[in-house]
C-alpha cells in the first residue's frame, strides 16, 4: 500500500508535464453551421459532388434525399447525377479500390457518416473538416507532394488546391519544458488560388455544412420535434404533479 | 383453489364478465395483491422512483427493440448499412434507433441509482435477501444484454471492443483460447460472432431478463417494500391487518410514479432529441466507422456504464499482484491469529492461502484481472450477509459510515472516469487504490459495519404530510 501511494505521488510530479506537451496537430477552427441554410448547403452538395465524389463514397446517402436541401429530382438528375443514372441510388464513386491503393495507399473512406465520426475531444467533426480542408500545404518529401497541418502526412493531394491555390505555413521556435518546439503562427500565400482566402473558407463552410448535413439529414427536424415534445412534458408535469397532489393531500 | 362464485343476475355485464374471469383466472386476485392492496410505506423519497423507471426502461428496450429488429440485417456485410438505413429510410427510424441506444445508457443510470437505494437502505438485509440476489442478477443480464448489443450496429468500437472483451476469456487458463473461440464462434469477431450475440440480445437474455424481473418484482411484494427509515413497517397494523404506515400501491404510489416518469422523460428526452450522441459517450464517434478487422483503432474505451469494471481490469498489472499477494498474507495471518479456530483448521487456511500465493504469482495478471472483474459484480451477490450493522439504514447509522459510502460512490465514478482514459502511469495507480477500496468496502464491511455508535431507530416511519 505504501509502495503505491508513494509511487503514485512520484507519477504525480513526472506526469503533470508531459501531459500538456502531447498534440502534435494544430487546434481545429470552429466550423460555421449552416445546415439550416438551403443556398449554403446547395453549394456545398455542388462542391461535393465535383470534387470529392470522384474518389469518395457516400454510400449511405441516396441522392435524392437532396430533396431536402431544396432540390427538385429533376435538378438533381441534370446536375449532380454522375456516378449513375437513378436517382434513388445511393452515391457510390466509381473508384477502383486496386487503383486507388496504388496511388493513395488505400481506398478512400466513405463519408457520409465523416462529420460524425471525427468529432472528438478538439471539437465536432464538422470543426476537424473544416481546419482540414484549410491547411493543405506544399511538401516535397511526400509522395503526392502535399501535407496537412490537422492531418499529418495525409494520403490525399490538395483536391481543392485551384480554389485555394498553394500556402505556406510559417513556424516560430519557441522554448518548452527546456526543449525547442516548433509552434504554428500563421500562413503565407505562395501562390494565388482562383478564390480569395475569405470566399475559399466559405465554399469550404458551405462544403462542410453539406457533409454535416449529410451525415445526418434529420437532424435540424429532430431538434424542430424535440422542442414540442419537451413543451408537451412540461405541461403535462404540471398536471402528473397537480394529479399526485390531490391524491396524496388525504396521506396525514 | 378458489370457491366457484356465482354472481346475481342483475349485475352489470361488466361484473358477470369479470366474475366469469376470476372463476377461472385470478385477475382480481392479482390486481389486489400487487397493486390495489399492496401496502407501501408512506415515506417514500425521490430514491424510490428509480424501481418504477427500470421498469418503464425495460418496456421503451423491448417495444424500440422489436421495431428495430424488424429492419436490421445481422449480417457482417449488411449491419452497418442497415443501421443507416433504420436512420434514414424507415419512417421515423432515427427516432426508435436513438431512444434505444439512449435507453441502454439510461437503464444503466437507473439501474445503479437504484442499486445505491437499496444499498444505503439496507434494503438487501432480513427478509429481503431473495430480492436482492434477483436484482443482482437483473444487473449481470443486463450487463450480457448491453455488452452483445454494442456488437450489432458493427462499427469500429462495437468490433475492437467485442474483441477485447472476448479475447480476456482466453487468459483462462486451460480452457481459456477454446472458451473464446466457442463465445466468438470464429477465431476472429465476425459474421458468426455478429449472429450469435444478435440472438442472445434479442431473444436468450431478455427471456431471463424478463423471467428475473417478474421474481424480483414477486419476491418483494411477498416480503413487503423497505424504506428511508429502514423499519418495518408490518409491526404495527389496524383492525383489518392493514400496516398503519402503509398505503395502497395504488393510486398513490402509481400517481406518484407517474410525476417521476414524466420527470425522467424530460431528460430523456432531451438526450434522445437535442444530444444522442451525448458527447461521445452514449453513442461513440469511432462507432460511425463501419467495422474493418484489419485497422485497429488507437484507443479503445468501452461504453460509459463499463468503465469502472474496465479500470479494474485494467489496474491488475504484474506489480499489483504483488500488493494483492500482501493482501492474502495479512488476510491469513489475521485469520489465524484473530479468529478462534481448531489448529487443524488453522493448518488449512494456512494451506489454502500458500496454494492461492502460488496461483497468483504463477498464472498471469491478465487472468487475475478477468477475475477482479468478474468479483466486482459477483461480491455485490454477498452483500446481505457481509453487513454486520444493527441498524438498516444509513440515517441511523454512526455517521463516519455516510463519509465512507460517499467516498464509496466517489471512488465508482473516478473507475469510471479512468475506464474511458486511454492508459496512463498514473491513471493505472489510481485505479490500483480504487480497486483495493472497491474490494475492501465489501470484504472487510462484516468488520466497518459493526464499529460506531447507532443511532435509536423510531418505532414508526417518519413522514411529513406534503
Amino acid at each position: 500500500m505504501k509502495k503505491i501511494l508513494i509511487s503514485l505521488l512520484v507519477s504525480l510530479g513526472c506526469l503533470s508535464g508531459a501531459w500538456s506537451a502531447g498534440g502534435d496537430t494544430i487546434a481545429w477552427d470552429k466550423a460555421p453551421n449552416k445546415t439550416n441554410d438551403l443556398g449554403a448547403l446547395q453549394n456545398g452538395a455542388k462542391l461535393f459532388v465535383n470534387y470529392c465524389l470522384n474518389c469518395h463514397s457516400a454510400a449511405f446517402m441516396r441522392y435524392n434525399r437532396l430533396t431536402d436541401i431544396g432540390l427538385t429530382e429533376q435538378q438533381i438528375k441534370d446536375n449532380l447525377l454522375f456516378t449513375t443514372d437513378k436517382v434513388g441510388e445511393t452515391m457510390k464513386a466509381n473508384i477502383d479500390a486496386r487503383q486507388a491503393k496504388d496511388w493513395f495507399g488505400g481506398l478512400p473512406p466513405d463519408l457520409t457518416l465523416v462529420a460524425r465520426s471525427r468529432s472528438g475531444s478538439g471539437g465536432t467533426g464538422a470543426d476537424y473538416l473544416y481546419t482540414y480542408l484549410r491547411t493543405y500545404y506544399r511538401d516535397d518529401t511526400k509522395a503526392t507532394g502535399w501535407n496537412n497541418l490537422a492531418f499529418p502526412n495525409v494520403g490525399m493531394p490538395h483536391v481543392l488546391w485551384e480554389l485555394q491555390g498553394e500556402r505556406r505555413p510559417v513556424f516560430d521556435v519557441a522554448q518548452q519544458h527546456g526543449h525547442e518546439v516548433q509552434v504554428f503562427k500563421g500562413w503565407e500565400q505562395v501562390k494565388p488560388g482562383t478564390m480569395t482566402p475569405l470566399q475559399y473558407d466559405q465554399a469550404v463552410g458551405d462544403l462542410v455544412s453539406y457533409l454535416q448535413w449529410m451525415a445526418e439529414p434529420g437532424q435540424n427536424s429532430r431538434v424542430r420535434i424535440g422542442v414540442w415534445v419537451l413543451i408537451f412534458l412540461l405541461c403535462f408535469m404540471v398536471i402528473a404533479w397537480r394529479l399526485n397532489a390531490s391524491y396524496w393531500k388525504d396521506i396525514k | 383453489m378458489a370457491e366457484f362464485k356465482e354472481i346475481s343476475p342483475n349485475a352489470s355485464v361488466g361484473d358477470k364478465l369479470l366474475n366469469w374471469v376470476d372463476n377461472r383466472f385470478p385477475a382480481s386476485k392479482l390486481y389486489k395483491e400487487h397493486l390495489s392492496e399492496y401496502y407501501a410505506p408512506k415515506n417514500f423519497n425521490f430514491w424510490y422512483f428509480f424501481g418504477s423507471l427500470a421498469l418503464f426502461v425495460l418496456v421503451i428496450q423491448i417495444v424500440t427493440g422489436i421495431f428495430l429488429v424488424m429492419h436490421y440485417k445481422p449480417d457482417a456485410a449488411q449491419a452497418f448499412a442497415s443501421v443507416e438505413y433504420i436512420m434514414r429510410d424507415v419512417p421515423w427510424g432515427w427516432l426508435i434507433r436513438y431512444m434505444h441506444s439512449t435507453g441502454a445508457s439510461a437503464f444503466f443510470v437507473v439501474v445503479y441509482f437504484h442499486m445505491f437505494r437499496g444499498l444505503i437502505y439496507g434494503s438487501y438485509r432480513k427478509p429481503r435477501e431473495l430480492v436482492w440476489l434477483f436484482g443482482c442478477a437483473i444487473f449481470l443480464c443486463l450487463m450480457a444484454e448491453a455488452f452483445m448489443g454494442y456488437l450489432l450496429p458493427w462499427g469500429q468500437m462495437s468490433y475492437w471492443g467485442a474483441q477485447v472483451i472476448v479475447n480476456l476469456f482466453a487468459a483462462v487458463p486451460v480452457i481459456g483460447p477454446d472458451l473464446a473461440l466457442l463465445i466468438r464462434g470464429d477465431y476472429v469477431v465476425s459474421d458468426a460472432t455478429l449472429n450469435r450475440f444478435f440472438s442472445f440480445h434479442v431473444i436468450a437474455v431478455p427471456l431471463v431478463l424478463l423471467g428475473l424481473v417478474a421474481a424480483h418484482i414477486i419476491a418483494l411484494h411477498e416480503v413487503g417494500s423497505n424504506n428511508p427509515d429502514g423499519v418495518e413497517i408490518k409491526k404495527y397494523k389496524d383492525e383489518q391487518g392493514r400496516p398503519l404506515d402503509g398505503i395502497p400501491f395504488h393510486p398513490y404510489y402509481t400517481v406518484h410514479d407517474i410525476l417521476g416518469v414524466t420527470g425522467f422523460l424530460v431528460i430523456f428526452t432531451s438526450i434522445v432529441f437535442f444530444a444522442p450522441e451525448l458527447g461521445g459517450y452514449f453513442l461513440e464517434y469511432n462507432n460511425f466507422i463501419p467495422a474493418d478487422p484489419l485497422k485497429t483503432p488507437l484507443h479503445i474505451a468501452p461504453v460509459w456504464y463499463f468503465t469502472p469494471y474496465y479500470s479494474m481490469l485494467r489496474a491488475i498489472t504484474t506489480e499489483m499482484m504483488y500488493a494483492l499477494v500482501l493482501c492474502v498474507v495479512i488476510a491469513a495471518y489475521l485469520g489465524v491469529t484473530r479468529i478462534k479456530m481448531a489448529s487443524v483448521l488453522k493448518a488449512a487456511v494456512v494451506a489454502a492461502a500458500v496454494i492461492m500465493m502460488g496461483l497468483m504469482l504463477k498464472i498471469d495478471a491478465k487472468f487475475w484481472g478477468v477475475v477482479v472483474m468478474g468479483g466486482a459484480v459477483i461480491i455485490l451477490f454477498f452483500l446481505p450477509w457481509l453487513d454486520n450493522c444493527e441498524v438498516r439504514s444509513i440515517r441511523y447509522r454512526p455517521d463516519w459510515h455516510k463519509y465512507l459510502y460517499a467516498i464509496f460512490v466517489i471512488n465508482f465514478v473516478i473507475l469510471g472516469y479512468l475506464g474511458v482514459q486511454p492508459p496512463s502511469p498514473i491513471g493505472e495507480r489510481v485505479s490500483q487504490v480504487g480497486t483495493l477500496f472497491y474490494f475492501g468496502f465489501f470484504l472487510l464491511m462484516p468488520w466497518w459495519s459493526r464499529l460506531g455508535e447507532t443511532k435509536s431507530v423510531p418505532d414508526r416511519v417518519t413522514f411529513t404530510p406534503h
